[in-house]
Parts: structure tokens; sequence; C-alpha cells
């Protein structure tokens, strides 16, 4: 197979040392974040599902902070600034400014991320006197230990200085290549990166000027729905910066994985002008069910949400065509006999080919998501869950592990310690997520809530309109094992591979695309243009409600006090009044009709 | 700037299929009446519950014909009334407030769905057309103890509501 043949070119390791080691660094934090919030993953698969209880139900939340805030901060936030500081000097091919620079915003991030850690899993320490059990939302009046809003800031605060290197990387390219287009993957980490900066003005203000302040003691009010909404402003457009690297690699490096090249570089551009544009306002589709916001500026944020479907819908066309076309290159033929042609045996292209088809089943669960009404159906049932496994846990995871395999060998010069050990990783994680987000979403339809530690109740039973929910259960836990299993046999992999042996000749060059950035107009390079439009946009979605949510409740609401969550092992005592006064008259599945006016 | 046909082709179905999600929302809450929690449920000291005509003693009562409303305190980790009862045939209006954290309100298996927010009313109105008993569910984390957190919504006959049903007043 022509892609297992060595280019005998030098590889980014060769070229850019310095930078290699924070690269390897940056994805090393990633890859520990995610073991670990794989232990806490499987620990809840099993704990909810009534199958394996190793934990007080209490602490249930604690592992559900942990791996929340594991695996979708610092898992994938680091992996991203990783890729990107590869992507960055590749692409624009030239080192950082300042090598020391780029170790302080990476150390910034790693302390951050302690910090919240151990905030969170002093949970589970009870003398001790903090925790955050206040999962990866920590909506007030819910109150974590000030070192978990702390943690946070420091984390995002390091986020905005390497987005910082990489500008500063593309204006010294810039003052000596005056009249160059920005280079495909350049351009790509700079249009997500000022989506970011547009994005975490939402965050920021509500870490920083309510919660943190907040959780020191210095006010002791607060406006809850305030501080929910800002955290929707992020809440919704980090999903894309989950999502942005992984559509960098199915841009840039699935095309040549296949053996073939992107199909175009100008609408790879135009998708990544559509994400920055459109990727914040739209967060309070998280909101619809919420009171205290107009049904109108739910309908703004829903058709912005619509249209945001454009994007994606878009870069499913390209990829396939960019891999149809490295499939004809290889020889394949026939209407979809083509498909044989793709060297299925490499994990990295079989393992992202199998994210982007998880993502397409991902985007129908989500289009229903944001279709105001039908979102009444199953909002905060283990659907919602169930839908985001498949972007984030699986179209944005699984492209991260597959692409790991094809980067790795260029940051180490050694071999993966073993390819089908790769590609069986792949296709576990594909069978365990097809089997365990199938089961959340179908859950969800029956009401079945997510975030609960025990989803059975005293007082009624879920009813199913097919399949039983004892059988649901066991489908989600058999798929959050593999998942486990999965994620061990990634990390083991990497591990192991520290010990093959020194190669030279790794490199694999990137190839061109069909039709190159000559062909767009300049103006999408225009990143002032673009990133004002976004602002505009953003203002005219968030000023009205946040005025109004303001005007209602009060910059600091009157009369919220905050809830430290320390929680403690509940007794006897706290258990619920269940009153059944009459024996159950049955049941019908949809007797509460319409929420009518 | 060059665009292949296909690709056109494809722009043209994705944005039509785009417009078409966003009419069937549109045709829902104008022809259909769906109508989408919002802010007129109004404001309310939350440290103050115990001082409010409606939420001092959470109940049912009868508003018209068949028309009722529940004022409902939602908090760690109960939901007051328990059982909420109502006539079948009737339209109920849920008022609902935490006076603690954030909590869910979902009555299982249909589609009244909300979350209850400190120091907002939640305002839902559902029809209740078949007798029947719903578990009503806390479905946002709200605390160690929050998978504890149910309810019941008991919809009885209209003929057995006088005689038995009624407990409030």
């Amino acid at each position: 197979m022509s892609e297992q043949l060595e280019s005998g070119a030098p590889t980014f390791l060769d070229d850019y040392p310095e930078e290699a080691a924070v690269v390897k660094a940056a994805l090393w934090s990633s890859f520990i974040a995610l073991a670990l919030g794989a232990v806490f993953g499987v620990i809840q698969a099993l704990h909810r599902t009534n199958i394996l209880r190793v934990i007080d139900s209490a602490d249930y939340y604690t592992v559900l902070t942990a791996h929340g805030v594991l695996m979708v901060v610092s898992f994938t936030i680091f992996f991203l600034v990783g890729l990107f500081t590869w992507a960055t000097v590749r692409s624009f091919d030239r080192g950082v400014e300042s090598i020391r620079y780029t170790w302080t915003w990476y150390g910034l991030m790693v302390v951050g991320t302690l910090m919240a850690v151990v905030a969170i899993l002093g949970g589970f320490v009870p003398s001790l006197d903090i925790s955050a059990d206040v999962l990866f939302t920590f909506y007030a009046p819910m109150q974590a230990h000030p070192l978990f809003y702390g943690g946070l800031t420091i984390f995002v605060i390091g986020t905005w200085l390497a987005g910082a290197d990489w500008f500063w990387t593309w204006r010294a390219w810039k003052a000596e290549n005056p009249d160059e287009r920005i280079p495909l993957q350049g351009f790509m980490v700079l249009t997500t990166m000022l989506m970011w900066y547009l994005a975490t003005i939402g965050i920021a203000i509500a870490v920083v000027v309510f919660l943190l302040p907040w959780s020191l003691g210095l006010f002791d009010q607060i406006n809850p729905l305030l501080t929910r909404t800002l955290f929707w402003f992020w809440g919704h457009p980090v999903v894309y910066f989950w999502l942005m690297p992984a559509y960098l690699l199915w841009y840039t490096v699935l095309p040549t994985v296949a053996g073939g090249r992107l199909f175009s570089d100008p609408l790879a551009r135009g998708v990544f002008v559509l994400f920055l544009l459109l990727s914040t306002p739209v967060g309070i589709h998280h909101q619809y069910v919420d009171p205290g916001i107009a049904s109108g500026f739910k309908a703004i944020a829903m058709t912005n949400t619509m249209f945001l479907l454009l994007p994606s819908l878009l870069t499913a066309f390209t990829v396939v065509a960019s891999v149809e076309h490295g499939a004809r290159q290889r020889g394949g033929t026939g209407l979809f006999g083509w498909l044989r042609a793709l060297p299925w045996r490499d994990p990295a292209f079989t393992g992202m080919m199998l994210a982007g088809l998880m993502f397409a089943a991902g985007g129908f669960s989500g289009m229903i998501n944001a279709g105001m009404n039908i979102n009444y159906l199953v909002h905060n049932t283990i659907w919602v869950p169930g839908h985001f496994h498949l972007t984030v846990g699986t179209a944005v995871a699984l492209t991260f592990m597959a692409a790991t395999y094809w980067l790795w060998p260029q940051l180490t010069n050694r071999r993966l310690y073993s390819r089908p050990i790769g590609l069986a990783q792949v296709v576990i994680w594909f069978v365990g997520m097809g089997l365990m987000s199938n089961a959340m979403h179908v859950m969800g339809l029956f009401g079945v809530p997510r975030r609960t530690a025990e989803p059975q109740y005293e007082g009624f039973e879920f009813v199913t309109s097919f399949g039983s929910i004892t059988e649901l259960r066991l489908q989600l836990a058999i798929g959050g094992t593999l998942l486990f299993i999965s994620t061990v046999l990634f990390v083991s992999n990497i591990a192991l591979s520290t010990g093959t042996p020194k190669l030279s000749g790794l490199g694999k060059p990137l190839s061109e695309p069909l039709s190159g950035a000559h062909d767009s107009p300049e103006i999408l390079d225009n990143l002032k243009l673009w990133f004002a439009i976004a602002f505009v946009l953003v203002v005219l979605a968030y000023s009205l409600p946040l005025a109004s949510i303001i005007s209602r409740g009060g910059i600091l609401g009157p009369g919220v006090d905050p809830v430290p969550m320390i929680i403690e092992p509940l007794g006897a005592t706290l258990e619920p009044l269940v009153a059944s006064l009459q024996p159950p008259l049955g049941r019908l599945a949809a007797v509460v009709g319409g929420v009518g006016a | 700037m060059n665009i292949h046909n296909y690709e056109k082709l494809w722009l043209v179905l994705a944005m039509v299929m785009i417009i078409g999600f966003i009419s069937t929302v549109v045709y829902g809450a104008t022809a259909v009446g769906i109508e989408m929690v919002n802010d007129e449920g109004g404001t309310i000291d939350s440290t103050a519950l115990e001082e409010d005509d409606r939420f001092a003693e959470p109940r049912v009562e009868q508003v018209g014909d068949n028309e009722y409303e529940a004022y409902v305190v939602a908090r760690q980790f109960i939901f007051e009334p328990d059982p909420i009862e109502v006539p079948a045939n009737s339209t109920l209006t849920f008022y609902v407030t935490s006076p603690d954290v954030i909590h869910g309100f979902e009555v299982v298996g249909t589609n009244a769905n909300a979350m209850v927010i400190p120091g907002e009313v939640t305002e839902l109105t559902v029809e209740l057309n078949e007798p029947g008993e719903y578990g009503i569910l806390c479905n946002e984390y709200c605390g160690g103890g929050h998978h504890t957190m149910e309810g019941k919504l008991i919809v009885h006959p209209e003929d057995e509501f006088e005689q038995g049903g009624e407990t409030d007043e």
C-alpha cells in the first residue's frame, strides 16, 4: 500500500524541533485528560444503568463534573492548541516568534487545568473544604470553590495567548510575503481563533465579573438567568472550537491520507468564514425552554442555528468529493465501487471516515434539537448527551485519535507501535458509540433524564413504545465499556510508540487542493471584515436579550443566595415524598397535548 | 471563483432544507399553536416565596370551567404540591419557581418540559384530555439528591374528580 511507503521527506520534528516539543506536550496533556475522562465515563455508564455501582450516588455528580470538564475542556482544547501550533508553523513554514512565549501559554493552560481538577476531585474528600460538583455548565446559584473558577480563567487566558502566538506568526509571515494568500491551514487557525475571542467574551464576563468574586464572598447575590445566558453565549460556539480542528483535519489531512487532493480551497475558506459569523449568535437555542427570555429572541437564535447547518452540509460535500477523488487516483471506478479502492487498513483514514459518518448522524439529531418546538420532547433528556457523544464524542474525538496515528510519527520520528491495534481501536470506538448513542437517543424519547445518577424512580416507570428500558440500559453500558476499552488501546498504543526505534524520512507532505486559493476572491482573506460582521451579528442577537434579563432581575439578581455544592451522601430523610393516592390508572403516551396558549 | 455544478446543486438543496426546517417551526407556532416558554411568567423574590400569594402554599386552583392553575415550587429535592391533581378534559397552566437552584420540570413521556430558574416564574400551559398518571421529574442537576427529585401528575376521570381527587381546598 502506497501510504505505507516512506516519502523520505524530513518530518516536522526535523524542521522545527522546538515547536514539535510543544505540540507533543500539548497532545500528551490532551491524552492524559482523555484517559482520566474515560475512567469517569465508564463509571457513569455502569452506574446510571444500575449494572455496577462502585461509588455513592451523591459522588456520581463529582464523577460527572470531572468527566465533562476533562473531556470537553482539557482533552479537546489541549489537542487543539497542539494541532494549531503544528498547522500554523507548518503552513506558514516558519517557527514561532518566541518559543518561551509559546511555553508560557502552554504552562498557563496546565496550571489552570490542575486548579480546576483539584477543585473538582476535592469533592471526593469530604474532610477537604474544596469541591466543585457543579458540572461542566456550573449554573449559579450552585457555587463551586474559587479554585474552580480561577483555574478556568487561567486556562482561557492561556488559550487567548496561544491565539496571539499564531497571529504573531501570521504578522511576521505577512511582512515578508505581503502579496500572498494566507495558506489554508493558517487561515483555518486564524478564523477559528477570531470566533474564539468573540465567544469567550461571554464566559469571561460570567466568570471574572460575577462567579469568581461571588465565590470569594465579595457579594452574595447573583442573577442566575444572566450568568446562564452568558454561559451559553460561549457554550455553543465552544462546540465549534472543538469541531474546527477536526474540520481542519478533514479538509487538509484526510484528502492526502486518502491518496487525493482537497476538492476546493475557496469553499473551505468560505466554510470557516461562515462558522466565524454564525457560531456565536445562536447560544439561546440552549435556552428554548427557559423562563425570562421572550419567544422572539429564541426564534432569532433558531434561525441563525438553522443557517449554521449550511457550512457543515458544504463540508460533507467537499470531504466526500475529495475522498472520492483520492479513490479514483488509486484506481477506483464505478458509482460506488471507488469506495473499495480506499485505504481502509490505515487507522488514520478509517478513523476519520467513521468519525465523519457519525457526524452525519449527530447532525441529524442536532437538527431536531434545534427545532424550537420539538425540542420540548428531548430537552435535558439523555437524548442530548446521545447527540453530543456523536458530535464532540466521535466526530471530534475519533478524528483527533485517528489523526494522531498520522501525525505522531512526524512529531517523534518514530513509527506507531501498532497499526492493527490502531485500526481495531477506531472500529471499537465506532461500534461502542453506535450502541451507547443509540440507546441514549431512544431513552431520551421516552423521557429518561440526563445528568442523573439513578434514573430509576419510585413513583413511576418509563414507558417505551418499542424495546425495553432494561435492554436499552444494557446497550448503553456495553457501548460505554467498549469506548473505555478503545481509549485504553489508543493511549497505550501512543505510549508504546515512544519505545519504537528512531527513523528518518517519515515526513508526509500534504497534497495541494484541486482548486487552489487563487480561485477564491481575495475578500475571503480580509479577517478584519469578517470579525467586524461577526461582532455585529453577536450584538444584534444578544444586546436585547441581555438588556431584558438585566432589567428584569437586576445585574446581581435580587433574592438569590449562593448554594455551595459540597455534597454529603444523603440519608433517607431527603427521600422524596411519593404519594400514591390512587392506583395507577394506566398510561397513554401522548395525553398531554401541545403546550398551547 | 469556480464552483462545480454538483456543488451548486448541493448548496441549493441545503438551503431548501434549512428554509424547510424554519418553516415547520413557524407553522407549529402559528397554525398548531405551540408556544414557547417565554418571559410572561414574570420575576419573583426567591428568598421570600412564603410571602407570595401564589407560592406560599403550593396548590392547584380552579380558575374557569375547565381551567386550572398549578402553583408549583421545585426545591432540593421535591416538588410541591405532590401529587398535582386535575380532572380530564381540562387546561392546566403550571407556574413553577425555585427558592434554591435551577431545576428542571418534566412531565415524563410528554412534551411538557421546562427549566425552573430562581427569580423567574416558568409559565407552561398544557391540555389534559385523557385520565392517567404521569411522573414528574427534575431533569436539571440540582445537587447530591437530584436523582430522588420526583413528583406526580394525576388526571382523574371527570366524574370522579369532585368526590375523590381534590385535596387542596
